[in-house]
């Protein structure tokens, strides 16, 4: 037990972190905290993946370019995984795609509503609809 | 075991210290500020992982970009939040602990930090390392070979996302001005 999560030490933490990301997103009715909640949410991911993709002993993906250039690469030279950084590379943009689109629609309904906890976004939707008579 | 572990111990003892602070912060701008820092400490723990691309990308991106967006957002709408009620932190601290139990019972199945004989670290990823060399005798870098080229539909799909977002948030905000008028 102690032997797997001493190997695991990492992971244990990450997964810390996303939980503390999770907390963030669930607990707050405000919404531009929540956008903050899910940011470090998604950051604790990247992290998962990049710290799946470590070798020990290795080098970062990139060849030496005089040995590339003379075809001499050492074919024993350790080197980190590059496939998770080419996904993560591509899920870090799309994520600052995501929260530009959430900030969005939180100022827009800050216009709508006049504020962004959502308690009172909820009481204003109810009692609207009471005057209304739904 | 080399020297550079114990800056991932601090960095990460860093991590958790400023994500504790963020939940318990009710400043907005202090919140906003907090998420660049988190951005930037887990940028400096990605070149630590030799993953320098992801590295620079994050702090750009991630502590740049995302922290602009975040404090417009917060200029537009409130600086305060209100305090959590005691359900809702209940309900979110429950439903952390079975989300980060059910991780828990699934750690054994990881394989060890750091093995070069993992599965994760002995399939295609790794076969890019010897195609780029190859195929591309120009680019010593393999995580551009394999953006650019190999995996070059995931890419545009990233533009296409990308475009849509810009689109989406040209129009819920009204850039164009029309709304404006007709609100009038």
């Amino acid at each position: 037990m102690i032997e797997m999560l001493s190997e695991r030490f990492v992971y244990v933490v990450i997964i810390i972190l996303m939980m503390t990301g999770l907390y963030a997103l669930i607990a707050t009715g405000n919404l531009v905290k929540r956008m903050v909640g899910l940011t470090i949410f998604q950051t604790s991911v990247f992290l998962l993946y990049i710290t799946v993709g470590k070798v020990f002993g290795g080098v970062p993906p990139i060849l030496n370019y005089d040995d590339l250039k003379a075809g001499t690469l050492d074919p024993n030279q350790l080197y980190s995984n590059p496939l998770p950084h080419v996904l993560i590379l591509t899920a870090i943009v799309v994520g600052v795609a995501t929260l530009a689109m959430g900030l969005a629609l939180v100022v827009r309904i800050r216009e709508a509503y006049g504020t962004i906890e959502d308690d009172a976004i909820s009481e204003a939707d109810y009692s609207l609809e009471l005057e209304k008579g739904v | 075991m080399d020297v550079t572990q114990y800056f991932d111990y601090a960095l990460m003892a860093m991590l958790l210290a400023v994500g504790v602070a963020i939940i318990r912060l009710r400043n907005l701008f202090a919140v906003v500020m907090l998420t660049g820092v988190y951005s930037l400490l887990s940028a400096a723990w990605f070149t630590s992982l030799d993953a320098l691309d992801v590295g620079f990308t994050e702090a750009a991106v991630g502590a740049g970009i995302s922290t602009v967006l975040l404090l417009a957002a917060m200029l537009l709408t409130s600086r305060e939040c209100d305090k959590v009620t005691a359900s809702r932190h209940w309900a979110a601290l429950a439903v952390c602990v079975a989300a980060g139990a059910a991780l828990f019972y699934a750690l054994p199945d990881m394989a060890p930090y750091g093995a070069a004989d993992s599965p994760a670290n002995t399939g295609p990823g790794m076969e890019y390392m010897t195609r780029t060399a190859e195929d591309m005798k120009n680019i010593p870098n393999v995580v551009t070979a394999v953006l650019g080229s190999y995996r070059g539909f995931d890419t545009m799909g990233e533009v296409f996302v990308v475009f849509a977002a810009g689109v989406g948030v040209a129009l819920l905000l009204g850039l164009s001005g029309r709304r404006r008028e007709e609100d009038q």
